[in-house]
Order: structure tokens, then C-alpha cells, then sequence
């Protein structure tokens, strides 16, 4: 049975052979579902065409609006892309949003299943809600909330992190212009906001299998090691996975606030740490650059996930035909 | 059972069936304590920094207990209430219209897609999964919004970008199928119902836990939003409590433009414990989020079961 499947709506069948008439049952569900369907008209769909900036060098016609002026203006074919590809800064984002990324998916895997095991062994049920709630708090707070709470710490001249190294005998360190150290504050901090909430959902997964297979392997004389091995693992696989697929597909995309936030807006010093795609199209569209070349930008981006979310899909289809999402 | 088969229960704790030994169990309390305790510390942190007397700021630096306390960061908030109420009207309508308007779109989807043998079912279900796997982005979003629709400076700009969103529109659907019996709403029909009364008056009353889920997930997601305001926002006015905190992170002195009477600008501004007011705005903003997500918590988790796990 397919368990897991984001879209099988897709692909269910209608229930009906051949076509059957227009109904005034579909008239009434078409009108329920228009104001939802004109809402992606604009905002999801028009956003997809306005893309096609990016193959235009676009120019303002004066008296007119924008639709017009983009029509107006010159296709330039791919010198937008070209132009975003051979800049300095496109190996630098590349390598950034990937391999932050990568590093996210990994231990959001890696942690939060093995805490959401763990804590499922805890006897004590009120302990037990009690620390899912406190650890979940930061997923609730917003990134400008948290890029406080990480300022109260790094701040060079009264954050707790240099009071406690100069208590030590060391030399205080000027966190917000020293980016060797951002690669970790950064993961640390995304762990921080997301490890409870995901421990949680993989909760709900472990929580939802039958107890009567753990009965069974207790008599076959499993261990509590072996019945995670066998039973928890093999269970929650199909979340996992769905995770995993859902995450790969955002992998050229970044979390803005973490990046741009936390860092105190990015200081020149820090640029090239931990300057990433989102981070870079906001700062394009803030300053005078064309709005061609950030279009080419943000279309490379959409492009690049859409054909890792297909491809990923794919491979892991070949490998367990049920654990595929699409 | 024989009492006599029972092994005699210990003073100590008993060992349950299938439970870890009491030793292990000890263990994973202890870790995650820390870890729990982990995850409050540093709200706890700008509390106290946020009620310390900027004196022994200035000496000391931020302390997890700080030599004098003060409430002075909080009297100048209270001074400086108007400002601070007009973001909260702000942050509060977005997230009471935006919510009501998401809700109202994502089930209606929702319930549209879940209707079996709808003519139009495929067509529709293809216009929610596309953009999952492929959308314009922050540039051309920005395009549209800003350009096309021209909404800078609008309050609309907040709230309609961010009310529907397909992962929703999908646990809708999911919920609708899997609980909703068909029995029911073709009984209705034939008592001549319209679709639009039918999931009105039969669906929506039946499907709380749904609305809930969805309600919650939209609400928190347009009260944590600063992104838009600080794409689209340049007006005082419609500036919210994440977009305000957001503009002092940089320039404290953003929040001190009225000066009360007999002050300079100059002067009011140097007695600002300008150290502790942002700390303290930012406990303002957490608190009530921290107050209210433990008792919302399972309809986040009850939606995404329902969701996406049992789909």
C-alpha cells in the first residue's frame, strides 16, 4: 500500500469510466474552488511568467505599466544567466547553499530520529511531554527573535560567549568580522531551532506503530537495539524519506533568515561565509542591480531544485517503489 | 492471574515489559534535560539582560544574573506604548485577516480536491502540486507583488502572498478524504443541498482538528513574518512588531522619533538604556508566542499525522 504518497491525488482514479457529463455538481465544486485557483493564478503562476524577465533586458517605457514596459522591452536571450554564472560570486553562493544545505539535511535526519527513539523510552509520560514542549519553543519564534538571542551571546564586547573566554585567560574573539567560526555558529543555530520540531514528527511516526510487533520481537528475544534496529527504523522509513525528498528539493534554496539574521545582516567580513542564493537575490533587488540579472538568478535557483526534487524522486522510486513521493 | 506466579515487585522501581533499564532510562532524562534546558536558555538570557540596569551593562557585559536589576527597559517601552501599539494592531490584523482568509482558501481547495469523481479534480490537483516542485522565488515574487500588483505600502502585501500554501491545501485534502464518509454528503445532495452549504454547514463543523492545524500553521507563520514588511513596508505605519524589531536590531534609535516634553531629540535619546530596550522588545515579542504554543502543540502534530503520515 502506498502510505506516504504527497500526491497521489494526482494520479487517483476517478471512479468513473469514460467521460461522463458536465454536472451541475462539478459547476458548484468548480465556483467552491475558484477563489483558491485565482490566488495561484497570481501568486503562483504570474511570479512563474514574470520569470521570463530574466530573458529580457528590461526597461521602463515611460506612461506605462509593467506588464507593457517587460513586453516592450528587448529579448536577450541567455546574457542575463551568463553574466550571473561567470560572476565572482556564483561559484562562492553555489558552493555556500549546497554545502550548508547538505550539512541541514544530514543532521536533521541524523539527530532528531535518533533523540525521537530515545525519547520514546522515557517511562515518565509527563517528563516526556515536558520536554517535547520546552524543545519545540524555538521553532515558534521567528528568526529575528533568535538573531537576538544569538547576539546576546556573540557580541564582542559584552557577549557571554567572550566573558566566558576571558574569564578563561583567552583573548576575546570579534565573532560578528571572524568567519571561520560562522560555518558552525550557523548549524548550531539551525539545530537549535529545528531539532525539536522534527524530533516531534518522527514522535508522531514511532508513537503510530503497533505495539503488538515490539510483543512479538520481545518474545523472539530482541533487544532494545535490535527492535530499533528491525521495527522503529524500518517503520518511520517512509517519513524519513518524504523528509528527505522534500529537503533535497530546497537544497539550492536557503533558509533567508538564518543566513541573513542571525549574521547581524551579513557583514562585509562574512560575505563570502555565508552569503547564499536567497541572500544574495534580496540584496539585488534592494540595490539598483537589473532586475534581469536577479530574474536569471532566481530562475537558475528554481530550475536547479526542480530537477533535483524529479531526480531524487526517480532514484529513490528505482529503489523502493513506495517511498517515492510523486 | 496467580498471584503466586508474579514475580514479587521490588521496593525500587519496576521494570515494565519491553521498557529500557532504569539506568538508561535515568541517562535519557538526564540528556534531555540538558537539551530541553538548552532550548530555554537563551530566552531566559535576553530576559535578564532585558531587566538588568544598563550600569552594570556597561561594566559587566550581558550576565545570565546581573548585578542590578531594572525595570527601566520596560518604562521606556511603556513611554514609547503608542509606537509600540500601532505595530501590535498591525501584527495582530495581519495575523486575524490572514488567517481567517487562508483558512477559508486552503479548505475550500482542499475539499474540492477531495471529491471524488469532479471533473476538474485532476486539472486542479495538477495546479497545487506545480508550484511544490517549482516556483518563481523571491525575485519574480517580488516582481508581481511589487511591480504588477503594486502593492508597496499596502497592508495587503502582508497578507496575501502567505495565505494559502499546497503542504496545507494537501492535509486538507488528505483529511477530507480519509474522514469525510461520501454516504454523507451524497445524502445531502439528493436533500438538494449545494455544494457550497454542503461543505459549509456539513464539512467545516465536522472537520475542527483540520481548520485548527491549518489555522495554527498560518497564524504563527504571518505573526514570525518580517520578510515581507521589509520587502515591500516602508511606511511607519503599517510596520509591524517583527518588522519593528527587525529596524531597531540595526538602529535602536528608530523607536525614539517623540521625545517627551523638555527633552531634545539629542537628550532623550542619550538617556535611552538603548542596551536593555531591545532586548526587552524582544521578550515582548516572544512571550506571547511562548505562552500559547504548549497548549496548541497538538494540533501541530495531529495535522501533520493526518496529513502527510496517513495519507
Amino acid at each position: 500500500m502506498k502510505k506516504n504518497s504527497l500526491v497521489n491525488h494526482v494520479n487517483m482514479p476517478s471512479g468513473h469510466k469514460g467521460k461522463k457529463k458536465w454536472s451541475r455538481d462539478d459547476t458548484e465544486l468548480t465556483l467552491v474552488g475558484l477563489p483558491c485557483f485565482i490566488w495561484y493564478i497570481i501568486f503562483s503562476y504570474l511570479p512563474m511568467f514574470g520569470l521570463l524577465i530574466a530573458f529580457k533586458s528590461y526597461k521602463i517605457s515611460p506612461g506605462h505599466g509593467f506588464l507593457y514596459s517587460l513586453f516592450k522591452s528587448d529579448w536577450v536571450g541567455f546574457r542575463n544567466f551568463s553574466f550571473f554564472v561567470k560572476s565572482n560570486a556564483f561559484s562562492m553562493l553555489l558552493r555556500n547553499t549546497v554545502l550548508y544545505n547538505l550539512v541541514f539535511i544530514i543532521l536533521g535526519m541524523l539527530i532528531p530520529v535518533t533523540l525521537a527513539i530515545m525519547i520514546s523510552q522515557i517511562y515518565n509520560r509527563f517528563s516526556k511531554k515536558a520536554y517535547q514542549t520546552m524543545m519545540v519553543l524555538p521553532h515558534f519564534l521567528s528568526w529575528v527573535v533568535a538573531s537576538y538571542f544569538v547576539y546576546a551571546f556573540l557580541r564582542p564586547d559584552k557577549g557571554l560567549a567572550n566573558i566566558v573566554l576571558q574569564a578563561l585567560g583567552r583573548e576575546s574573539i570579534q565573532w560578528y568580522s571572524s568567519p571561520q567560526y560562522w560555518p558552525f555558529i550557523l548549524v548550531i543555530t539551525q539545530v537549535w531551532k529545528t531539532v525539536g520540531y522534527s524530533m516531534v514528527v518522527y514522535l508522531a511516526g514511532i508513537t503510530s506503530i503497533d505495539r503488538s510487533l515490539y510483543e512479538a520481537a520481545v518474545i523472539d528475544g530482541a533487544s532494545k537495539r535490535q527492535q530499533a534496529r528491525y521495527i522503529t527504523l524500518p517503520s518511520i522509513k517512509p517519513l524519513v524519506i518524504m523528509m528527505f525528498i522534500l529537503n533535497v528539493g530546497k537544497i539550492f534554496y536557503s533558509d533567508f533568515g538564518l543566513f541573513y539574521q542571525v549574521t547581524q545582516r551579513i557583514p562585509n567580513s562574512l560575505y563570502n561565509t555565508v552569503s547564499t542564493f536567497d541572500t544574495y537575490i534580496f540584496a539585488a533587488l534592494q540595490s539598483n542591480t537589473p532586475i534581469g540579472q536577479t530574474a536569471a538568478a532566481a530562475l537558475f535557483q528554481a530550475v536547479a531544485c526542480c530537477i533535483t526534487i524529479l531526480l531524487v524522486n526517480y532514484i529513490v522510486s528505482k529503489l523502493d517503489k513506495d517511498s517515492a513521493i510523486i | 492471574m496467580n498471584e503466586m506466579m508474579m514475580p514479587k515487585p521490588k521496593k525500587k522501581k519496576v521494570v515494565h515489559f519491553n521498557q529500557v533499564k532504569p539506568v538508561t532510562n535515568h541517562i535519557f532524562n538526564l540528556l534531555f534535560l540538558i537539551i530541553s534546558l538548552l532550548c530555554l536558555l537563551p530566552i531566559v538570557f535576553v530576559f535578564m539582560i532585558s531587566i538588568s540596569s544598563e550600569a552594570s551593562l556597561a561594566v559587566n557585559g550581558y550576565r545570565l544574573i546581573p548585578e542590578t536589576f531594572s525595570l527601566l527597559a520596560y518604562k521606556f517601552l511603556w513611554n514609547e506604548r503608542s509606537m509600540l501599539f500601532n505595530a501590535l494592531k498591525v501584527s495582530v490584523f495581519v495575523t486575524f485577516v490572514g488567517t481567517m482568509l487562508g483558512v477559508f482558501l486552503t479548505t475550500t481547495m482542499g475539499y474540492v480536491l477531495s471529491r471524488p469523481g469532479y471533473r476538474l479534480k485532476t486539472f486542479f490537483s495538477y495546479v497545487v502540486f506545480i508550484p511544490m516542485i517549482f516556483n518563481g522565488g523571491m525575485a519574480a515574487n517580488y516582481v508581481i507583488v511589487a511591480n504588477v500588483l503594486g502593492f508597496r505600502n499596502n497592508i495587503l502585501a502582508l497578507i496575501l502572498p502567505l495565505a494559502v500554501n499546497s503542504f496545507n491545501v494537501i492535509i486538507c485534502k488528505t483529511f477530507f478524504k480519509t474522514t469525510i464518509p461520501d454516504a454523507l454528503i451524497e445524502s445531502a445532495k439528493i436533500d438538494g443541498a449545494s455544494q457550497l452549504r454542503i461543505f459549509a454547514q456539513i464539512v467545516l463543523p465536522i472537520s475542527k482538528p483540520v481548520v485548527a492545524t491549518i489555522g495554527l500553521f498560518l497564524a504563527f507563520n504571518y505573526w514570525n513574518d518580517w520578510f515581507q514588511s521589509s520587502l515591500y513596508i516602508s511606511d511607519r505605519n503599517l510596520i509591524s512588531l517583527q518588522a519593528l524589531l527587525n529596524n531597531i536590531l540595526m538602529n535602536i534609535q528608530y523607536l525614539a522619533n517623540n521625545p517627551s516634553a523638555g527633552l531634545s531629540l539629542v537628550q532623550y535619546k542619550n538617556q535611552m538604556p538603548s542596551e536593555s530596550v531591545r532586548m526587552a522588545i524582544a521578550i515582548v515579542i516572544a512571550v506571547p508566542i511562548a505562552c500559547v504554543y504548549p497548549f496548541l502543540q497538538k494540533h501541530f502534530i495531529s495535522g501533520l499525522t493526518v496529513g502527510a503520515i496517513k495519507g
